[in-house]
């Protein structure tokens, strides 16, 4: 049985000009110690479906699935009692701007011994002891001065790694990270990154990296999953996915990146822009970007099954392969 | 860069000998000021069609050599030459020439255009100051200028929230271009976008640069983007030059310590950067108000040894490129070990 299993997940935010379907029949497994990287771009669902795995899409945004099963138990049909043992507790979430997602009027300590207290039931001395091994595991350098500091007196990737403490307090089995080090430089950026992939080994949680760029997906994930426009359009082995993806848009995506065009004078780019609420297509969402489209991919993409992953689109391939023959 | 002598006889659109800043800061009523040394002897010059790019993390100096560039600040000390005309000793008549001649794109494109105005007034702007057209002349290259950066000219009456976040950055680059500046100053101006709009950007930028022949001075933490884009590669660390040259040189070949560690940790697709190995940084950024004694990068430093922390290095020319580092010379010896061992 997989740790995390959804299926037709749907997100939508209802307003004065129509229905904005955020997430659109997200289908995703992951197995216990997984590191699943979500990639898209900005306003493709990739936090929102982990924003609703977690309880936090806020009114009036609804949410439905055919399942949304966390070790066996459907999230969305337990009791409020039950959901609030689970979320916090086995999955944990860090969030994009340290600086902002710690509370400025709360100490460290209060912040990391508030979820120890609440969901393991220690008293304020074994908490305190335990936030202490935290922000030392995190790498922290004398935890105890730390413990007493608040938010202002760190630095961005100080807050961040106190946000990792936090979210690993209670030894989550799931660990969702929303573009943790999209705040931080770059060399700021690739200690958060090791410090993640050792604490993902060392606990063997799970973890799924929500990311925009390609790059830290690639140093970290396993499998990586790409959305576009609220549906998940390709999900495969973090290799396959790099060496030869299959649906256009990954393919489009991967050579609109500076990296893959070294000594050209011009990026590839793709056509268009992401389909607003108003504008969806009728058919595959992508089709009107889509230098492959034909008249079928004005009907919706179906979802082939490829040895290593899924694709959602009419004529899958690999585009190398068409240019080498 | 200075280095080539064929360069110097032409005029630079741009050249900077020794721009330093410094800023006051206030340490409460009692205390003396504390000074931060923002920017310290940076030395350049930028041609026409040629890209400069600033590269550091945050806090390194880069926004603060680019406000001086763009004349939104005097610096400290220094000399600033603009095709031929000394910023410091010019008139107010000279001054108001180079301000035209120098203009800047923002790295926020969401505020950096005002939502109370039409497109047509964000870009009429510079001329309504700057020219004696009238308005309808104005409103003709307003129009002129959207077609050129790839909006559609009908647009011209629309407000900035009606956009996408790449074609704000558009609307930023067409306001820069109205007054036909020779000098960009970009600050950023595609950290704020997604991979595929990021490279419509940068493509625009290209095919602008190519026609125009405009000359950039490209501020960037992304040294895939840097790569891309940039002619020349300047590494700033706490306001100090670390290593300076074209870019080949510097991305094939890193000899400073930062600069190795900076393409060794930036993340890229399973390949890395060539001549990158991984590495990671311990520690952050020091406070620029204390900087450390001696080379300022000496408490990161992997390499570092007794004297980097007693004396500064100077910037110097080696394996052409220009240095700021004692140990330049065994960093040398060491790549050409590690790239003979590969091979």
């Amino acid at each position: 049985m997989p740790l995390l299993d959804i299926a037709g997940l749907y997100v939508d935010f209802p307003s004065h000009q129509g229905v904005l379907h955020a997430v659109d029949d997200l289908r995703l497994q992951l197995e216990a110690g997984e590191v699943l990287g979500i990639v898209g771009e900005s306003g493709s669902g990739k936090s929102v479906s982990m924003m609703a795995l977690m309880g936090l899409i806020p009114f009036p945004g609804r949410v439905r699935a055919q399942h949304l099963s966390f070790a066996g138990q459907d999230i969305l049909r337990v009791n409020e009692t039950t959901r609030r043992s689970i979320v916090g507790k086995d999955i944990a979430m860090i969030f994009q701007d340290p600086m902002t997602s710690l509370n400025p009027c709360f100490t460290v300590e209060f912040q990391i011994t508030e979820s120890l207290r609440l969901h393991k039931g220690l008293t304020r001395k074994q908490a305190r002891l335990r936030a202490c091994e935290l922000l030392e595991q995190v790498g922290i350098a004398d935890p105890i001065k730390r413990l007493a500091a608040y938010p202002h007196q760190l630095s961005g990737g100080m807050s961040q790694r106190v946000m990792i403490a936090m979210a690993i307090a209670c030894q989550p089995k799931l660990l969702i990270a929303d573009e943790p080090t999209t705040a931080l430089d770059v060399t700021v950026q690739a200690q958060i990154l090791d410090l993640l992939a050792t604490l993902q080994k060392e606990q063997d949680m799970a973890m799924v990296l929500i990311s925009h760029n390609l790059g830290v997906v690639s140093e970290v994930a396993q499998r990586v999953a790409v959305m576009y426009a609220g549906q998940i359009v390709e999900s495969q082995n973090a290799q396959k996915i790099f060496d030869a993806p299959e649906h256009p848009y990954t393919q489009a995506l991967l050579q609109a990146m500076p990296e893959r065009s070294s000594g050209q004078a011009r990026l590839h780019t793709i056509a268009g822009m992401v389909p607003g609420m108003l504008d969806r297509p009728p058919g595959c969402l992508f089709a009107p970007r889509c230098s492959r489209a034909q008249a079928q991919c004005a009907t919706p993409a179906p979802v082939h099954n490829t040895p290593q992953g899924q694709v959602r689109c009419h004529l899958p391939g690999s585009a190398l392969e068409e240019q080498m023959a | 860069m200075s280095a080539t002598p064929a360069q110097d006889k032409s005029t630079a659109v741009v050249q900077a000998q020794g721009l330093s800043q410094i800023y006051r800061i206030g340490q409460g009523l009692l205390r003396p000021a504390a000074l931060l040394h923002a920017a310290q002897n940076l030395s350049f010059r930028i041609d026409a069609g040629r890209t400069l790019a600033v590269v550091g993390e945050s806090g390194c100096g880069k926004s603060t050599l680019a406000r001086m560039v763009a004349l939104a600040e005097a610096p400290a000390s220094g000399s600033l030459l603009m095709g031929g005309i000394q910023v410091a000793g010019a008139s107010g008549a000279q001054h108001s020439i180079l301000r035209q001649r120098v203009q800047m794109v923002f790295q926020n494109p969401y505020a950096s255009l005002n939502p109370r105005q039409r497109i047509g007034q964000i870009l009429q702007g510079p001329l309504q100051i700057n020219t004696t057209l009238n308005p309808q002349a104005q409103r003709v290259q307003a129009a002129q200028m959207l077609e050129q950066v790839g909006l559609r000219p009908e647009h011209i009456d629309r407000y900035p929230h009606m956009f996408s976040g790449g074609q704000r950055q558009r609307i930023a680059i067409a306001r820069a271009l109205m007054l036909s500046p020779s000098l960009l100053v970009a600050d950023e101006p595609v950290s704020a976008l997604d991979v595929s709009i990021q490279a419509q950007i940068l493509n625009l930028l290209a095919d602008l640069q190519a026609s125009l022949g405009l000359a950039y001075l490209f501020i960037s933490h992304d040294l895939g983007v840097v790569r891309h884009i940039a002619h020349d590669v300047l590494v700033m660390y706490l306001g100090h030059t670390m290593e300076q040259g074209d870019k080949k040189t510097i991305f094939e070949r890193p000899l400073h310590p930062y600069t190795q560690a900076l393409l060794g940790s930036t993340p890229t697709l399973r390949r890395g950067f060539p001549g990158a190995k991984r590495m990671v940084l311990q520690g952050e950024l020091p406070s620029p108000l204390a900087p450390p004694s001696g080379c300022v990068f000496s408490t990161r430093c992997p390499h570092a040894t007794l004297r980097c922390h007693k004396e500064r290095p100077v910037l110097q020319a080696f394996h052409g490129r220009l240095i700021a580092c004692h140990e330049a010379a065994t960093l040398a010896e060491l790549t050409v070990v590690a790239d003979t061992g590969t091979h």
